[in-house]
């Protein structure tokens, strides 16, 4: 996509976005970081959307029958096929003539980088014109917080249990970021919560674009993270500003960062707040913070930024 | 409609009563979520200054743009309290609800 089409790109704001609804009255837990995304994106795409879902929370809390929280058409798939599934009802409306419409993913962190990785691959080599967003909570939360390819350093999950013996998570972020950009995908970004008209923004750009696009959302989990429910969203947003998490993009073969912080805010802080880091040692956390200086020092190094 | 509501859900007594293969209507809600709150929001709405941050950071969509000001669908406000801790001008409280 040219600058120049992307400047023509009306902006979505809370002021003009539309007063409907789509994923309203959903099941979810008090304070859920997953559904401030996927209500915040299909309010952007709008009712002509096809969503698909793999199972994971989003599917689990919105298709209880008769309680069907989805405004919008919504199919939930195969754990590992929500990306194939999406390819199909994007060529089977084309098929039907319609031109109106755009097709989503909504994946948690498991649907994403372990499950759904190889149909994700499949579907952006394909180039088909969908979608996808991932929403990440960072271990699998609806079957009960297990490990995930997503799960950071240090996190007590029922998996990895942290104790004596163990850390808790022993490995460090799968980098899925670059992993999908590695594809030379038109447009893929991440995002937060915590900003969420920096996610609007990129859920905007990526409805006007046509072929395979890609938003990692980073999205807390009150239950799963052992953090009250009101502080959702500042806990997105502090894990942006401390630096574990980074706004960023790629497009036409670019990755730009969106924000790049002159001094981080405190690690320590950020962990300590959430009962899935309670146990985390002083050793535990440099270790965090080592990874994320040599991460930021390759993304500096590397990537445009301002 | 802006918001889909809630509508009386025919309880299926016969075999045939059920739908056919696992679909149903899009936006079909059969129950409200407001008895999962323990406390309420309530918006102050003289130090409202409608900056919509509650409107936006709501998981469940409940605050409604309402001519200039938001308000709160109660049916499904489940009271977690983000629009409280997200509001600049602390206008909006949390109350605790009575039975």
């Amino acid at each position: 996509m040219t600058n120049e089409t992307i400047m023509n790109i009306p902006r979505v704001t809370p002021k003009n976005m539309t007063e409907q609804e789509f994923f309203y009255g959903h099941k979810a837990c008090a304070g859920c970081g997953g559904s401030v995304a996927v209500r915040l994106a299909l309010k952007v795409l709008g009712e002509r959307t096809y969503s698909a879902l793999p199972a994971g929370c989003m599917a689990a809390v919105g298709f209880i029958f008769p309680q069907m929280a989805f405004k919008n058409n919504s199919i939930i798939t195969t754990f590992p096929g929500v990306a194939s599934m999406a390819s199909g009802i994007a060529a089977g409306a084309k098929a039907l003539g319609q031109t109106d419409f755009k097709t989503v993913c909504f994946a948690g962190d498991g649907g994403t980088a372990d499950i759904g990785l190889q149909a994700l691959s499949g579907m952006i080599d394909r180039d088909d014109d969908v979608l996808y967003i991932c929403y990440d909570n960072e271990a699998y939360m609806n079957t009960g917080i297990q490990k995930s390819g997503l799960t950071p350093y240090g996190t007590h999950t029922t998996t990895t249990p942290a104790g004596k013996n163990l850390p808790g998570s022993k490995t460090h972020k799968k980098n899925v970021f670059e992993i999908i950009a590695a594809h030379d995908i038109k447009y893929a970004a991440t995002a937060s919560i915590g900003y969420p008209q920096d996610f609007i923004n990129k859920v905007n750009k990526a409805k006007h674009i046509k072929g395979a696009t890609f938003i990692h959302v980073y999205a807390s989990c009150p239950t799963g993270w052992g953090t009250p429910t009101n502080t959702s969203i500042e806990i997105a947003r502090e894990a942006v500003d401390c630096g574990l998490i980074f706004l960023a993009e790629y497009e036409n073969g670019d990755f730009k960062l969106n924000k790049n912080p002159k001094e981080f805010a405190s690690v320590k802080e950020y962990l300590t707040k959430q009962g899935r880091f309670k146990h985390m040692t002083d050793e535990d956390i440099e270790q965090v913070i080592g990874f994320r200086d040599m991460k930021w020092e390759r993304m500096r190094r590397n990537w445009n930024h301002k | 409609m802006e918001r889909p509501i809630k509508r009386d859900f025919k309880r299926p007594t016969h075999i045939n009563d059920y739908p056919v293969g696992p679909q149903y209507e899009a936006g079909f809600l059969a129950e409200t979520n407001a008895s999962w709150r323990t406390f309420r929001p309530v918006i102050d709405l003289d130090k409202c200054i409608n900056c919509l941050i509650c409107y936006m950071v709501c998981p469940d969509g409940t605050i409604m743009k309402r001519e200039g000001k938001v308000a709160v669908d109660y049916d499904y406000c489940k009271g977690c309290g983000v629009c409280a801790h997200e509001c600049p001008k602390d206008a909006i409280a949390m109350i605790k609800e009575e039975l």
